[in-house]
């Protein structure tokens, strides 16, 4: 489904991305970790062409992203991407934050999206907030909706950038719910994520990246009880750490 | 003063109208109006043609924006007055030739409010769009402007104000305005000019004040919708 070929990106003398190569299969859940600072944000996003690399190539379902004549918005919209910071568009109901992409680019009538939306809010759990605005939701909720907003786009790949790193505590437990209700139900997932639980108990494999580089691409189990490379094991032990203080 | 106000508050108001030419604050209060309206899609026009990528365009309207912005409005007002005849073959009104210059000197600065407008949200918004397969005028269609065009209304209000006192000096060239109904009553009366340009001035005062406050409630509004309170 995904397929990275040395992919490098630089800001200026910055090497971003360094040689990166990777592939995810159809119905994989890939775990995205590594210090940050590492190139885990950057590399998820040049799969969407948010950032554009300098070398390399991406392909997405066997058709290279950079090719002439691709046409990127249609390409985005077959990609479901959820952010950090949700980025809800607060002037729009929920309603309308899902059902806009599934109107404006799939050609979707109005009543279908609507549909749609009940659909998709019922299967977040969100669906007597239809009506709710963005800013009157708690950031779980806001989370949740930016996730089914995703799904409205029907894709078959989602990419979640950190998508618990902005939440409080005691709301990153829904939103990594309803993510690890979809990786069950056979979605194509490239999480970036600093939840070592949920990529023990979801990933089918974990890529460990530091500057810029995949340093470990491997199983959730080979990489919690034997991690081969000393900077992935160094990060192990820091997460650990954290989580016992 | 009262005297003065009695006999000449219409005058001051609506200068000769209905006999006449509408004239007087209705005059100033229109001419800056429109003055803005007519400038504002222009200046949305400028203003995403300053955050373009094309760097030719960007230059050019930034040269634009920044010579407008470095004149004073009465060259302006000058050279429309000379040059606007000499191009079209035509005489043109006088409140034509004032709205003209208005309009371009204020496409410059309303052009600035766009652009601030464009480029105040948050960067992720635009990402949000663009990556739910929008394009960049459907993105800026259904998610930027809405949000801008809100953000900019204080700025809008406050750019009416200042509109509004910088129309005083065309009565330089015959357009018949507050400023000039004031000059008008003081030529009639000679004696008592302190007492005519003070309540000019308060006419000015009052309706700029007014409208401040009213920007200052809008604004609060503004604040108190995105916080999710309304």
């Amino acid at each position: 489904m995904i397929k990275l070929e040395k992919v490098n990106k630089w800001y200026g003398d910055y090497h971003a991305l360094n040689d990166v190569t990777g592939s995810v299969a159809k119905g994989e859940v890939v775990v995205v970790c590594g210090p940050s600072g590492s190139g885990k944000s950057t590399m998820i996003r040049t799969l969407n062409r948010l950032e554009e690399i300098q070398k390399g190539d991406i392909q997405i379902s066997g058709k290279s992203i950079y090719g002439p004549g691709v046409d990127i918005n249609k390409l985005r919209a077959s990609i479901g991407f959820v952010f950090q910071q949700f980025n809800l568009f607060p002037h729009y109901s929920v309603r309308d934050n899902i059902t806009l992409s599934a109107r404006k680019v799939g050609g979707m009538s109005v009543a279908q999206a609507n549909a749609l939306a009940e659909d998709l809010l019922n299967k977040v759990g969100l669906s007597h907030k239809i009506d709710a605005m963005p800013a009157n939701l708690s950031g779980g909720q806001q989370q949740r909706v930016a996730i089914a907003r995703a799904l409205a786009q029907r894709p078959p790949l989602i990419l979640f950038d950190e998508p618990t790193s902005a939440l409080d505590p005691e709301m990153v437990g829904e939103v990594l719910a309803v993510m690890k209700q979809l990786a069950s139900e056979g979605m194509t997932m490239v999480v970036v994520t600093h939840e070592m639980g949920f990529a023990r108990d979801v990933a089918d494999r974990i890529w460990f990246m530091d500057a810029g580089e995949i340093l470990e691409d491997t199983t959730p189990q080979e990489f919690f009880t034997a991690p081969r490379h000393p900077r992935s094991r160094k990060f192990l032990e820091d997460i650990l750490q954290r989580s016992v203080v | 003063m009262i005297e003065l106000i009695q006999k000449y508050g219409v005058m001051l108001l609506v200068g000769s109208w209905p006999h006449g030419q509408i004239g007087g604050l209705a005059a100033t209060l229109i001419l800056a109006f429109l003055g803005l309206a007519l400038a504002f899609p222009i200046a949305i026009l400028l203003g995403f043609a300053r955050i373009s990528h094309f760097k030719v365009l960007r230059g050019v309207v930034a040269g634009w924006v920044v010579i407008l912005r470095g004149i004073p409005l009465i060259m302006l007002i000058f050279w429309a007055y000379f040059v606007v005849p000499l191009i079209t073959g035509m005489s043109v009104s006088v409140f034509v030739t004032c709205l003209v210059a208005i309009i371009l000197y204020e496409s410059a600065f309303l052009a600035e409010i766009v652009r601030a407008g464009l480029q105040g949200l948050p960067r992720g918004q635009m990402e949000a769009a663009r990556a739910s397969g929008l394009s960049y005028w459907q993105s800026m269609r259904y998610v930027i402007l809405p949000q801008a065009l809100v953000n900019m209304i204080p700025s809008l209000v406050n750019q009416f104000v200042s509109t509004i006192k910088a129309t005083s000096i065309v009565y330089i060239i015959g357009m018949e305005e507050l400023t000039f109904a004031a000059q008008q009553i003081n030529s009639i009366e000679l004696t008592n000019a302190l007492q005519t340009y003070l309540i000019l001035a308060g006419i000015y005062f009052i309706v700029c004040l007014a409208l401040s406050y009213a920007a200052r409630l809008l604004e609060a509004r503004i604040q108190k919708r995105r916080a999710g309170l309304a």
